[in-house]
């Protein structure tokens, strides 16, 4: 990753509306070449606004939008055959083989599926067994590796996937950020797209997006270390149960159910782990409930998105 | 251009491999043509009639013998009273009803004149008036045929004028050649501006259309690459049509086919055009269908097809300027019926051209602005 180079995508004030409602609202973030760099966010934060405005579909109400050096209005025909995108949707057609399907978008790029084979190659590999299956009938997993083909094979600077794995199993996804893994290293841009936070973590870089903002924007190891409060893992039989009662704790801060645990954040920066356990379960059994189990835990993604998320939703109803 | 050829190839591959198009484009206009210009007819082959004889003598029965003799009539109820023909009337079992009174053939003896009631189902206008025409005509053969039997004592009175008519262009007034084209152009107006319609409309369903939009496609390519596939197809589908007319119906074509092609090839640009043009203001294929219905709808309806312009109000004849179907309908079955040359369908023609470069430019300009 070469800081010092142009970013890959630069992003200043960009703002779009659709009616009344503004879907992205002064975005300011820049890409660096070679990075992986990852939008997470609810539906509705406004990515797909952003991805469609960044691969020259849409175009900006206000501020600048710029991919490789190029500005996304004025200079989209030089753009278009240098971007590899991939919207949520699976955008093949279902009637079409896989490999004329492939072909296909080759064509239309005035390249063929040879010249491009060097790059889709380890993607192509999985696929060729189903070459002569019509798109519509591959599984999701395919279906998906084969748009990923079909946007690779122009040899594209720069790669936008929009939600690229919403739907998939979670083997296909795993082995699809795999191969996003081997892409980036062999010099790739990549621009992503999530609703999954576990993904977050497989990015050089994130950015948090809700309401059409950017909340934050760092790495998955710099965001989990900020976490700004502690934080613990409390482990009881009566999980609904225990999360009413810890909620009307004064000092909690946030409580959330992760799966079958409860994370805890105390309000309270700079205060002894083995106290605040204390004085939780004394206020938890004083209340009824029988004395769980608690940790103190480092961050994790997701938990720093709750918090920034909760943090921003309040912000908004403030301001 | 390479791109286009591309673009063309796959919509071919599609069109082809999707068996519901390839029935829908090839075997329904076929089997329509086929029934419709067989059913969808005006004439009056045998009315069905009740007959109500009241006077029971030798020329009430000849009356009778003549209306069925004659072959446009079928008379299924004959009786001496009126019991129950009304009922038949409303059950659609008789389309008309003749009464012939009590005293008939003495009135016509005595007095040289008669009256006769014909009842005839109207809910249908023009057959209604189709089978009164047709009653009429054997009822005067029959009263000159009666004045002649009966001498100087004739009934009809005074010089007999009779009005020889002959129709230009349709002698034997076969309706297949008027009903044949017209569906004919209804049905190369359908698939043509339903397939290119419902095409782009399902490239948006399936997200493809942002797909290509991201490729260096410019938009007069994927315009052309659209246009041109199903232009071909419909002047293949046009060809077939023509050819069933020809040789099934045989309706005449008197003028040059070359001019007939040359204005299907325009009158088709029109219509594709018109799809385009709705296809860039609907979302997914059901709405699409929706408004294409609803604009061949009217076009169709108001084009002079089925019913003739000028019998129109004043304003329909107005909008019938601006339906390319009208003028279309009128070049085809001016060249086809009368053997127009170019200088009766030049006019029509060039409204069809400015039309096909001003639907195509609207179409274009939204599409651009809307895809960015």
């Amino acid at each position: 990753m070469d800081v010092a180079a142009p970013p890959a995508v630069d992003v200043r004030a960009f703002t779009r509306r659709f009616g009344d409602v503004t879907a992205v609202d002064s975005l300011t973030f820049d890409v660096r070449p070679g990075e992986l760099f990852g939008f997470i966010g609810p539906d509705g934060a406004g990515k797909t606004t952003l991805f469609r405005t960044l691969v020259t579909l849409l175009v900006p109400d206000a501020g600048s939008v710029r991919v490789l050096g190029y500005d996304v209005v004025t200079d989209l025909w030089t753009l278009r055959s240098r971007v590899g995108y991939m919207p949520g949707r699976f955008s093949l057609y279902p009637d079409l083989s896989a490999l004329e399907n492939l072909r296909f978008f080759a064509s239309v790029f005035g390249t063929s599926v040879e010249e491009g084979m060097s790059i889709i190659e380890p993607i192509w590999r999985q696929l060729a067994p189903f070459a002569d299956r019509r798109a519509g009938a591959l599984s999701g997993g395919m279906k998906q590796k084969l748009a990923l083909c079909c946007a690779l094979v122009h040899a594209p600077e720069i790669l936008f996937l929009d939600e690229p794995t919403t739907g998939v199993d979670a083997v296909s996804r795993r082995e699809f950020w795999d191969l996003l893994d081997r892409l980036r290293d062999g010099g790739l841009t990549i621009v992503v797209s999530t609703p999954y936070m576990d993904e977050a973590s497989r990015c050089d870089r994130v950015a948090l997006m809700q309401q059409g903002r950017i909340l934050l924007v760092d790495t998955p190891a710099a965001i989990r270390a900020a976490y700004p409060r502690p934080l613990f893992a409390v482990q009881a039989p009566d999980r609904l149960g225990i999360l009413a009662v810890l909620r009307r704790f004064p000092h909690a801060a946030a409580v959330w159910p992760f799966g079958d645990v409860l994370h805890y954040t105390d309000a309270r920066a700079g205060m002894d782990d083995g106290a605040i356990i204390d004085e939780v379960r004394a206020f938890v059994q004083a209340n009824g409930v029988p004395s769980p189990g608690i940790s103190a835990i480092p961050a994790g993604i997701e938990d720093a998105f709750m918090w920034h998320m909760a943090a921003g939703t309040a912000g908004e109803q403030v301001g | 251009m390479r791109v286009i050829l591309f673009l063309m190839r796959k919509e071919f591959l599609q069109v082809f491999r999707d068996k519901a198009t390839v029935f829908q484009i090839f075997f329904i206009p076929v089997v329509q043509l086929l029934v419709l210009s067989n059913a969808a007819t005006f004439d009056i082959k045998r009315t069905s009639l009740a007959v109500v004889d009241e006077d029971r003598t030798t020329v009430s029965t000849g009356l009778t013998q003549r209306l069925e003799g004659g072959g446009r009539f079928r008379v299924v109820r004959e009786q001496p009273t009126t019991a129950g023909v009304e009922f038949a009337l409303l059950d659609r079992e008789v389309s008309a009803v003749l009464r012939i009174p009590h005293g008939f053939e003495a009135d016509l003896v005595r007095e040289r004149h008669a009256s006769l009631q014909l009842q005839v189902n109207a809910e249908e206008g023009a057959s209604a008036g189709i089978i009164l025409t047709a009653a009429q005509a054997v009822l005067a053969d029959y009263t000159r045929e009666l004045g002649m039997t009966m001498g100087a004592a004739g009934v009809v009175r005074g010089p007999v004028l009779t009005i020889a008519t002959q129709g230009w262009f349709n002698p034997s007034r076969n309706y297949k050649h008027y009903m044949v084209p017209a569906i004919l152009v209804s049905l190369t107006t359908i698939i043509g501006l339903l397939l290119t319609a419902q095409n782009i409309a399902r490239e948006k369903e399936l997200g493809t259309l942002d797909q290509l939009n991201v490729t260096p496609i410019t938009k007069g390519q994927f315009i052309t690459a659209k246009l041109l596939p199903f232009w071909l197809l419909s002047l293949m589908i046009f060809t077939i049509g023509l050819l069933i007319g020809k040789f099934v119906f045989g309706i005449p074509t008197r003028g040059s086919i070359p001019l007939v092609y040359l204005a299907t090839a325009v009158y088709l640009v029109v219509a594709l055009g018109i799809g385009l043009f709705i296809s860039t203001f609907t979302n997914t294929q059901q709405q699409t269908m929706f408004v294409a219905f609803f604009v061949m709808l009217i076009y169709l309806l108001m084009s002079g097809l089925f019913t003739p312009v000028d019998s129109m109000p004043r304003w329909a004849q107005w909008a019938a300027e601006v339906n390319p179907v009208k003028h279309f309908a009128v070049i085809l079955r001016a060249v086809l019926v009368k053997g127009a040359g170019w200088e009766v369908v030049a006019r029509p023609i060039l409204i069809l051209a400015v039309g096909g470069v001003g639907i195509l430019t609207l179409a274009v300009r939204k599409y651009s602005k809307q895809a960015h």
